[in-house]
């Protein structure tokens, strides 16, 4: 029995399967429109946010901790000192998710009865900045520095050999806030996934203010007023930051390759990948007449998708769907929103080309160090 | 929403006149002045702290390993085996085939990792993002974009293989069928 639930964590788990499960129920979690909002309320999906859901999840999510920490190979994992910090962003997140959504659904609850949002009434009681929060935050900083001591000393920084350049740990992980930035140099070139996302993840965050206008939703939680806003920013943080540094920390085992979190890391796990770039794909297996030597002939179906992707959805979206989001914030921010949303498409759209047609790079000029 | 109107807001109050110093005021002149030496002492002390940190990137002693080295004859590798002796030493793969013998950087194309000799996969592997590379060096799974570089091997007057790292061969750039990227024995 306990076998059995293991295997199918297992299974699910692989990234293909979690990754997809994840994307199509997230609609359904943080209902992006009024339709899915519908389906959302059907399928009780709300109930999560509520302090029921949230003790239901909490529960879930200690269920499984526990079971890992019995199982031989999850716990080897789990106890490792560089993982503890993941632990903690996990039980966090989750705790600051539900927190906020929780708040925002019992204001929108409010506001759709016609009464005030809570933030709306003066707290009860008010304390004095000096000394009241100052002395709080004066212990909560001499409480973290304890925290932090004894848990340096509880779990000391491994001290390993003096560091050889011939020799990389199998398998090197970055440090855990890095390990998300890791999964995406799986799917791209490093100056994509360690130069490109990272800048465009920053001065994306940054221009939120420049880029969303809407008024509602200022200074108390509401998610039904913003419901779009919320969603893009939750699958940019969840879906594409938090999810890749679980999946680095606790499925990727030596050689880089996937393992379910109670499978054992061998190094022997052989698993036979072959991957082709679209070049090889247009010239050699469908026109079977081999690659032209030329770099830019070669990739010029890969650079007419790439150019077609950034360049034509945004047109098409603008006549169509998208209409009155142009409209209302004019051509400049409008293209740069969609530029935006479409670069957070393209890790999840790599990823699923590597896994189904073992697609290594759309454009690949490697003379130039060139590949996407 | 929250009640901040109703504590009174310094602007409020009635604006003050501007205190009368009783030190000299400082003329337009001299300040402009003064803030023209501060400006250039600060532009001089950030160029010479730059100059020294540029001077850092030329070390006087660079500890480095000879470039070019011989690793002993021919027949000391044997055919069909990636001689893993000179990996820690001098960062390659020394690989004899059929057709000759070759010296494989150890490198990851990708990121710079150093990718492990997987024997029972007949496989290089990366352990950082899971490149990996044939025997020939030709990568065919993973991120890496290109193969592993080859570099210049050459027959010394007595007869011993002599690598010289200074000449890379890569093969994106058709260069594996240039002279001296395969040593025919
Ligand atoms: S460095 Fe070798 S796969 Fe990334």
């Amino acid at each position: 029995m306990l076998e059995l639930i293991k295997n199918t964590i297992d299974f699910l788990s692989q990234p293909s399967i979690s990754l997809t499960m994840i994307l199509v129920a997230f609609p359904f979690v943080f209902p992006p429109t009024e339709k899915f909002d519908v389906w959302h309320r059907k399928l009780k999906l709300h109930k999560i946010w509520t302090k029921q859901g949230g003790l239901i999840g909490l529960v879930f999510i200690t269920l499984y901790f526990f079971l890992g920490f019995t199982d031989e190979h999850f716990s080897l994992i789990l106890k490792k000192p560089d993982n503890v910090p993941i632990i903690f962003i996990i039980y966090s997140v989750l705790f600051f998710l539900w927190l906020s959504m929780y708040q925002a659904y019992e204001n929108d609850k409010r506001m759709a009865a016609g009464e005030p949002v809570a933030e709306y009434y003066p707290a009860k009681e008010k304390v004095l900045v000096w000394p009241d929060l100052v002395f709080i935050e004066f212990i909560a900083l001499i409480l973290m520095t304890v925290f932090l001591l004894i848990w340096s000393i509880a779990l000391p920084a491994p001290l390993e050999q003096a560091a050889n350049p011939t020799l990389s740990p199998n398998p090197a992980k970055a440090p855990w806030y890095f390990l998300g930035l890791q999964e995406m140099l799986v799917y791209f070139d490093p100056w994509i996934a360690g130069v490109l996302f990272p800048s465009l993840m920053i001065l994306g965050l940054m221009a939120i203010p420049y880029f969303d206008r809407n008024k509602e939703g200022s200074g108390y939680y509401s998610f039904a007023q913003r419901r779009k806003s919320i969603f893009i920013f939750l699958y940019g943080w969840l879906v594409l930051w938090i999810f890749p540094i679980v999946v680095g920390t606790f499925f990727r085992g030596p050689n880089w390759n996937f393992f379910g979190p109670f499978e054992e890391w061998s190094v022997a796990k052989v698993v036979a990948l072959s991957n082709v770039n679209l070049s090889d794909y247009i010239w050699v297996k469908m026109l079977r007449i081999g690659l032209p030597s030329n770099p830019l002939i070669r990739e010029s179906v890969g650079i007419v998708f790439i150019l077609a992707y950034f360049g034509v959805i945004p047109i098409v979206l603008a006549r169509g769907k998208l209409r009155a989001l142009l409209e209302k914030l004019g051509p400049i921010r409008y293209g740069l929103i969609v530029f935006l949303a479409l670069a957070m498409m393209l890790l999840p759209i790599k990823m699923y080309l590597r896994w189904t047609l073992n697609l290594k790079y759309i454009i690949a000029i490697p003379e130039a160090f060139f590949n996407i | 929403m929250t009640d901040a109107s109703a504590t009174p807001t310094p602007s409020e109050a009635p604006a003050q006149e501007p205190e009368q110093d009783s030190a000299e005021p400082i003329e337009r002149k001299s300040f402009l002045s003064w803030l023209s030496v501060g400006w250039i002492a600060f532009a001089a002390a950030t160029g010479g702290f730059f100059t020294m940190m540029g001077r850092f990137m030329f070390p006087n002693v660079l500890f480095e390993p000879p470039q070019s080295f011989t690793i002993g004859f021919p027949d000391d590798f044997q055919i069909g085996v990636v001689d893993e002796r000179f990996k820690d030493s001098r960062g390659i793969w020394v690989v004899r085939s059929y057709d000759g013998l070759y010296a494989l950087s150890t490198v990851c194309t990708h990121l710079g990792c150093t990718p492990n000799w997987l024997i029972t996969d007949n496989k290089f592997k990366c352990p950082c993002h899971g490149s990996g590379f044939r025997k020939s060096g030709i990568n065919f799974e993973g991120p890496a974009p290109r193969p592993l570089e080859r570099y210049k091997v050459t027959l010394t007057e007595d007869g011993q293989v002599f690598v010289d790292k200074s000449v890379k061969f890569q093969y994106e750039k058709g260069q594996w069928d240039l002279p001296g990227a395969i040593l025919k024995v």
